[in-house]
C-alpha cells in the first residue's frame, strides 16, 4: 500500500513539473523544475527496484548535466517573453509531435499487455543485484556498442580540444612543479662579504 | 530492526510499524547528529585558535562549551532579510535544499555494525549523488540572492564541485574494486578484521591523499574555499543571507564535512573496525571507534584550515583537473591489474 | 635522484607534514591571547582614558574654572560656565564633556594648573544610547571620586616626567 501510494505521488509529481517546466515563467525555474523531474524519474526507478539506474539517473543527469543546463540558463540573460510569443505559430506542430508520442505509447502498452505481463522481464533476476545484472549484459553481449559509445565520446571529447588549444608564442606559463620544489638552496646564495670590498 | 518486530508485537500492521520504526531511527540519528555536530563547531573553533595562539570561544559554559548552541539562539531569533530583487521562492529554497541533502546523506553511513538507517545495496553511489546534488544549494542560493558576489562565488563553487566529483568518483571505484560491493557495510567488512586491512594502508594510499584533498574541495573548505573567499567575496554565495537561512546553509556545510570524515574513515579506515582485533578494543561499541575516526579527520580538515592558505582558482582548476583525474584514473586502471595479477578479486 | 626525491615529497605531501609539524609546535604553546574582559594587560600611568574631575583632600574641587582646557581642546568638547560661589572664590556652575566628539588627546589635562582635569585609566565606558555620553559635572566629579586612587597613584609615577 504504501509502495503505491509512493509511486502515485512521484508520478503525480514527474508529470507536475514536467508540465511546469515548459510553462514557467522563469527559465531557471524551468530548469529546477526540470531537476525535479529527473529525480522523481529516480524515485520511480527505486521503486520498480532498479535502483543503480535510478542513482546512475541522479548522479549523471541532475548531478552534471543539468548543472550545466542551469549555468547556460542563468548565464544567458534569455528573453523569454519573445520566445513565448511565437508559441502560437509552433503550436500546431507540437501538438502532432505530442500526439505522434502517445500514439506510439498508447501502441507500445497495447502490445505489451496483449503478450501479457508475463514476458515483461523482471528487472532483478533472483539471486542477482541489479548492479551485477547490468554489468553482466552490458560488458558480455553489449561490450562492443558499449566500447563504441566510449569511442564516440573520446572523438567528441578531442574535438572539442582541438577545437579549442591554441599555442601563442611568447605566453609566459607557471610551472607549479619547479615551484614547489625550490628550495632555499636553490634560490639564496650566504656571502660573506668583506668590509670595503663589496661582493 | 528489533524496533520493527517491539511495533508489531504491539499490534501495528507491518508496513506501519516499519514506518514508525524507521522514523524513530532518523529522529535519533538527526538529534544525536546536530549535537555532536554544535560540539565539532566549537572543536573547529579550538583547533583553529590553538594554533594561531589565541583561546577561541571561552565565554559561554566552562570552555565555551555552550558557544554554538548560543549561535543557534543568535541564528534563529535574528530578522531574515530578503533583498529586494531576490527571486524569493528560490532564495528560501536554497538553504533549505542544502540542509535537507546534507541530513538525507546520513540515511545510508553505517555507524556501526549492522546500525544503519537504510542498508541499501547501491549505498556508496547514493552517497555521490547526494553530494552530486551539493551544488544545487549553492548556485539557486546565489542565482536567487541578485547579488554579483553571490552569483560569482556560485559559479566558482559550482565549477568547483563538479570537477572534484569526477576524480572522487574513480577514488571510489579503486575502493569498490577492492570491495566488490557498493553496499558501504560490505565495503567495511572487505577491510576486516585489523588494521592490516585497511584501505589506506597498501596499494589505495594515493588515492586516500586525493580523496582527503578532494573532499576539502567538495565541502568548500580552505584552502579551497573560493566560493566564500572572505578577503574578495566577503562571504560568496552566503552573502545576502541571515538569520536561520545562514544557520541552514552552515550547518548543511558542516554536516558535509563530518559525512566527508565519515566517509574517509569508511572507505579508508575500516569504519567502525577496531586497529586491531585484540580483547579491550574489540570490545569497545564500533560506533565509538567511527566517531574516534570522524573526529581525527575532523582534525586534520580543522588543521588543514589553520595551515595552508587559499589556492587561486586556476591553481584549484589545474590540481582537479591535471594532476588528480589523470593519477586516479591510472590508479583506477593499476589497481584492477593488481588485482587480477594476484587474483584477489573479490567475488 | 632528486627527481625521485621531489616526487616523494609531492605524494606524502611533504610541506604539509612540514607545516603541521609547526602548527603543532605552536598549538601547546602558551596563548598569545589574554582572557581580555577577566584578564587585562598593564596599561601606562599616562593612558588616557574616561575623563575625571579631581576634588582636594578636603573635599574641595580643584577646578577654578580658567577656561584652559576649554581653549585648548582642540574638538570643542569642552564647555564651561563659570561665576564666583557665595565665599566669592571662583567655580564652575557648568562643565560638561561632550564624550562623543573627544579625541582622548590628554590636551585638557597638560593645560590644567591645578590637575582639576585628568584622564584616568577607565577605559570600559560604552554605553548603549549617545546622550549618555555627554557627561555633565556632576558625571565627572563622581568619576573623579569613584577613580582618585588611581589616578593619584597614576600621576605620582608620572611627574618625574613632567
Amino acid at each position: 500500500m504504501i509502495a503505491t501510494l509512493a509511486f502515485y505521488l512521484f508520478a503525480a509529481i514527474t508529470i507536475l513539473s514536467g508540465l511546469m517546466v515548459i510553462s514557467a515563467r522563469n527559465p531557471v525555474h524551468s530548469v529546477l523544475f526540470l531537476i525535479l523531474a529527473f529525480f522523481n524519474a529516480a524515485a520511480l526507478f527505486v521503486l520498480l527496484g532498479a535502483e543503480f539506474l535510478a542513482m546512475i539517473l541522479v548522479v549523471v543527469y541532475v548531478g552534471a548535466v543539468a548543472v550545466l543546463f542551469l549555468f547556460v540558463v542563468m548565464m544567458l540573460d534569455i528573453d523569454f517573453g519573445g520566445l513565448r510569443r511565437g508559441v502560437m505559430t509552433y503550436l500546431p506542430l507540437g501538438a502532432l509531435i505530442g500526439l505522434l508520442l502517445l500514439v506510439e505509447l498508447a501502441v507500445g502498452i497495447w502490445t505489451v499487455s496483449e503478450r501479457g505481463a508475463a514476458n515483461l522481464a523482471h528487472p532483478t533476476p533472483e539471486g542477482v543485484s541489479n548492479t551485477e545484472a547490468i554489468g553482466r549484459i552490458l560488458y558480455t553481449d553489449y561490450v562492443f556498442y558499449f566500447q563504441l559509445a566510449g569511442m564516440v565520446l573520446l572523438v567528441a571529447m578531442i574535438g572539442a580540444i582541438v577545437l579549442t588549444l591554441r599555442h601563442r608564442p611568447g605566453v609566459k606559463r607557471q610551472s607549479i612543479a619547479a615551484q614547489v620544489h625550490r628550495r632555499p638552496k636553490d634560490a639564496i646564495e650566504i656571502v660573506d662579504a668583506k668590509p670595503g670590498q663589496g661582493v | 530492526m528489533a524496533l520493527v518486530e517491539f511495533f508489531s508485537s504491539l499490534g501495528l500492521p507491518y508496513g506501519w510499524a516499519w514506518v514508525l520504526s524507521q522514523g524513530i531511527l532518523i529522529l535519533v540519528l538527526s538529534v544525536v547528529l546536530l549535537v555532536m555536530l554544535a560540539f565539532l563547531l566549537l572543536f573547529d573553533r579550538k583547533v583553529w585558535a590553538a594554533v594561531q595562539m589565541r583561546r577561541g570561544p571561552n565565554v559561554v559554559g566552562i570552555f565555551g562549551l555552550l558557544q554554538s548552541f548560543a549561535d543557534f539562539i543568535k541564528f534563529a531569533t535574528k530578522e531574515a532579510v530578503i533583498p529586494a530583487g531576490a527571486n524569493k521562492g528560490v532564495y528560501l529554497l536554497a538553504p533549505l535544499l542544502a540542509f535537507v541533502l546534507a541530513m538525507a546523506s546520513w540515511a545510508v553511513v553505517p555507524v556501526g555494525p549492522g546500525w544503519v538507517v537504510a542498508d541499501i545495496n547501491v549505498g556508496i553511489l547514493y552517497l555521490f549523488a547526494i553530494s552530486s546534488l551539493g551544488v544545487y544549494g549553492i548556485i539557486m542560493g546565489g542565482w536567487a540572492s541578485n547579488s554579483k558576489y553571490a552569483f560569482l562565488g556560485a559559479l566558482r563553487s559550482a565549477a568547483q564541485m563538479v570537477s572534484y566529483e569526477v576524480s572522487i568518483g574513480f577514488v571510489l571505484i579503486t575502493v569498490l574494486l577492492f570491495a566488490g560491493s557498493l553496499n558501504i557495510s560490505d565495503i567495511v567488512n572487505s577491510q576486516g578484521p585489523d588494521i592490516r586491512g585497511w584501505n589506506a594502508f597498501g596499494i589505495l594510499f594515493p588515492m586516500f591523499v586525493i580523496f582527503f584533498i578532494s573532499a576539502l574541495a567538495e565541502t568548500n573548505r580552505p584552502p579551497f574555499d573560493l566560493p566564500e573567499a572572505e578577503s574578495e567575496l566577503v562571504a560568496g554565495f552566503m552573502v545576502e543571507y541571515s538569520s536561520t537561512p545562514y544557520l541552514l546553509f552552515m550547518v548543511g556545510e558542516y554536516l558535509n564535512i563530518v559525512l566527508m570524515c565519515a566517509m574517509l574513515s569508511i572507505l579508508f579506515f575500516g569504519g567502525w573496525l577496531p586497529p586491531i582485533d585484540i580483547w579491550p578494543l574489540n570490545a569497545v561499541p564500533g560506533v565509538l571507534w567511527l566517531i574516534a575516526k570522524v573526529v581525527f579527520f575532523f582534525f586534520m580538515f580543522a588543521m588543514v584550515k589553520a595551515i595552508v592558505p587559499r589556492y587561486r582558482y586556476d591553481q584549484l582548476m589545474r590540481l582537479g583537473w591535471k594532476v588528480f583525474l589523470p593519477t586516479s584514473l591510472v590508479w583506477v586502471i593499476l589497481t584492477a591489474g593488481y588485482l587480477i595479477v594476484f587474483d584477489r578479486l573479490p567475488v | 635522484m632528486a627527481w625521485l626525491d621531489r616526487t616523494a615529497r609531492t605524494i606524502f605531501l611533504w610541506d604539509f607534514v612540514m607545516g603541521f609539524a609547526v602548527a603543532m609546535k605552536y598549538f601547546f604553546r602558551p596563548k598569545a591571547t589574554l582572557n581580555y574582559p577577566f584578564e587585562r594587560s598593564a596599561l601606562s600611568p599616562r593612558f588616557r582614558g574616561e575623563h575625571a574631575l579631581r576634588r582636594y583632600a578636603s573635599g574641595e574641587e580643584r577646578c577654578i574654572a580658567c577656561k584652559l582646557c576649554e581653549a585648548v581642546c582642540p574638538a570643542q568638547a569642552i564647555t564651561i560656565e563659570a561665576e564666583p560661589r557665595e565665599d566669592g572664590s571662583r567655580r564652575t556652575t557648568r562643565y560638561d564633556i561632550d564624550m562623543v566628539k573627544c579625541i582622548y588627546c590628554g590636551l585638557c589635562q597638560e593645560a590644567c594648573p591645578v590637575d582639576a582635569i585628568v584622564e584616568g585609566p577607565n577605559l570600559d565606558f560604552s554605553v548603549e544610547t549617545r546622550e549618555e555620553l555627554y557627561y555633565d559635572k556632576a558625571r565627572l566629579l563622581a568619576n573623579g571620586d569613584r577613580w582618585e586612587r588611581e589616578i593619584a597613584k597614576n600621576l605620582e609615577l608620572d611627574a618625574p616626567y613632567r
